[in-house]
């Protein structure tokens, strides 16, 4: 390998490492990501001649460090405050053995419930995973100059705010973990739900959350982090049979199941039953839980329906949710006839917390439809239609609609 | 009698408008009051966009980016507390027992910029 291209592998691996480290020592996020620079540049030059060092993380930390005090002195002459940071920094020493810590630092900062959730994520894949601000935009359907605003404002307010930068005690951790979760599932359905198939930067968002759910664990290896981990990797496993080859949506029961990728469900349903195991579960095992007995049937017939009911209570007993509900009356639909799941549907729409949600309506349109009541079935897929934003969701309820139109009904 | 001067003020232009006070201003009026007896405890704060909303219901903690917009509710009293960090703030804040039916706003005071 060429010594440029060792450097880039080095940038690759280490970067963030660096990165995070170079947060703690120097105590601010911008510094931090220029000294980060200025180390790989100095880096650039220098290891042609001296050689790669035996540990080239430290060296870059440590080269980092020294180019942001030379930085603040020489800006010192105009703000005296600076002097003291710069003298400050001189002196206090920095150790190698903390670097793990130094990453889920990173990552618990990044996701602190007191920064805005959009602005969470966006600091999320810009810090830890390295994506551009264009790359972020394009992900969230956003201007560069709206990410990029956001991810200055939450940088501002970790510094004005004094958001530590650490790992949270005991005590905290559960809370403060589900909000690491949530962005990181946030991330992964940015990049699963609005597919259209075309697009391969929201295909990296997807590997980016499962990459980053991963080291997590790596680091942190709480059951819910393997559950949230199962969840994505067995969603994913389904990612070839989701699309048919026109771009297509294809729901869950009308997949070709030998699409399905074996080794990503072998790896979700392992973490399932070691995340189980521990008893200490939560809603991310639960679903995860859920797709694994999807992930084991041949078809959709032959799918353990009362065993994914079954679940479903657990998980509304946890977090109750009216979203939870209808997939559950899905399940039933699926285990005693449409009959039982119109009756759950029908009793969820009257309760009105799910009248704007176009899955309510087209659950309704498949269960009437399937029961040959197909004016009902019609006009809930119209309800459904008009709900939904998504260019692929849309083609599909109007092929249902034609279907229905269609002279064979 | 103790009374809460609250100050209001359009933030972006609380220190660009012609008659925008100084820093050395407000501290030199604080330290005519601390002479006058009368001056119990007085702090300039950072902007709106530092603020995090604290709130306690059935046990549980919840933290909200962004200052308390609810003009249904009203102020009803303050803290002023020293904390390590925002985290040390944040669990002051969620354990004051009004938390449990109002919000609390946590804002970091702000540094004068006074030259020494």
């Amino acid at each position: 390998m060429t010594l440029s291209g060792q450097v880039e592998a080095i940038y690759r691996s280490e970067s963030r490492r660096v990165l995070a480290t170079l947060i703690r020592v120097l105590g601010d996020f911008d510094l931090a990501e220029e000294a980060l620079h200025e180390a790989f540049f100095v880096a650039v030059q220098r290891w042609p001649e001296d050689g790669i060092p035996d540990n080239p993380r430290a060296w870059l930390v440590s080269t980092g460090r020294f180019k942001a005090i030379d930085r603040l002195r020489r800006q010192a002459r105009f703000t005296p405050l600076l002097q003291e940071q710069a003298d400050t920094l001189q002196a206090a020493d920095w150790s190698d053995d903390d670097v793990e810590d130094d990453r889920l630092r990173l990552i618990f900062t990044c996701c602190h419930p007191a920064l805005a959730p959009d602005a969470q994520a966006a600091l999320t894949l810009r810090e830890i995973c390295d994506l551009s601000t264009e790359q972020i935009a394009h992900a969230f359907l956003a201007t560069p100059a709206t990410i990029a605003q956001r991810i200055v404002r939450a940088k501002g307010k970790i510094r004005d705010a004094k958001i530590p930068y650490q790992v949270p005690s005991r005590a905290e951790l559960p809370e403060r973990l589900d909000s690491v979760l949530r962005v990181i599932y946030l991330v992964f359905n940015e990049g699963y739900t609005a597919s259209t198939g075309a697009d391969l930067t929201r295909e990296d968002l997807t590997l980016e959350a499962i990459r980053l759910c991963r080291l997590l664990m790596q680091l942190l290896p709480e059951p819910e982090v393997m559950g949230l981990l199962a969840l994505m990797l067995l969603h994913e496993s389904r990612r070839p049979a989701r699309t048919s080859a026109n771009g297509e949506l294809v729901l869950l029961d009308a997949q070709d199941r030998g699409l399905w990728d074996t080794s990503l469900i072998a790896e979700g349903c392992n973490l399932v039953e070691q995340a189980l195991s521990t008893r200490r579960f939560g809603p991310y095992c639960l679903q995860a839980a859920i797709a694994a007995v999807h992930a084991e049937a041949s078809s959709a017939g032959e799918t353990d329906w009362r065993q994914i009911i079954g679940l479903y209570d657990v998980l509304l007993r946890a977090v109750p949710s009216p979203v939870i509900e209808l997939n559950r009356a899905v399940a039933v639909a699926m285990e005693q006839g449409a009959l039982a799941g119109l009756a759950l549907v029908d009793n969820l729409l009257q309760r009105g917390e799910l009248q704007d949600y176009h899955l309510a309506h087209s659950a309704r349109g498949e269960f009437c439809r399937q029961l040959g009541r197909f004016d009902e079935a019609r006009s809930a897929y119209e309800k459904a239609l008009s709900l939904t934003q998504q260019a692929p969701e849309k083609r599909f309820i109007a092929r249902r609609l034609a279907e229905l139109n269609s002279p064979r009904q | 009698m103790k009374y809460l001067c609250l100050i209001y003020s359009d933030e972006q232009v609380l220190h660009t408008s012609p008659d925008s006070p100084h820093d050395s201003e407000c501290l030199a009026y604080a330290q005519a009051i601390q002479a006058s007896g009368r001056m119990l405890a007085a702090e300039p704060l950072e902007p709106v966009a530092t603020a995090t909303t604290v709130r306690m219901r059935n046990g549980k903690l919840s933290i909200t980016d962004g200052p308390f917009a609810e003009t249904k509710e009203q102020l009803a009293g303050f803290y002023l507390i020293e904390a390590r960090d925002l985290n040390e703030a944040i669990q002051v804040a969620g354990d004051i027992p009004a938390a449990r039916v109002g919000s609390v706003e946590v804002r970091p005071v702000r540094e004068l910029n006074v030259p020494q």
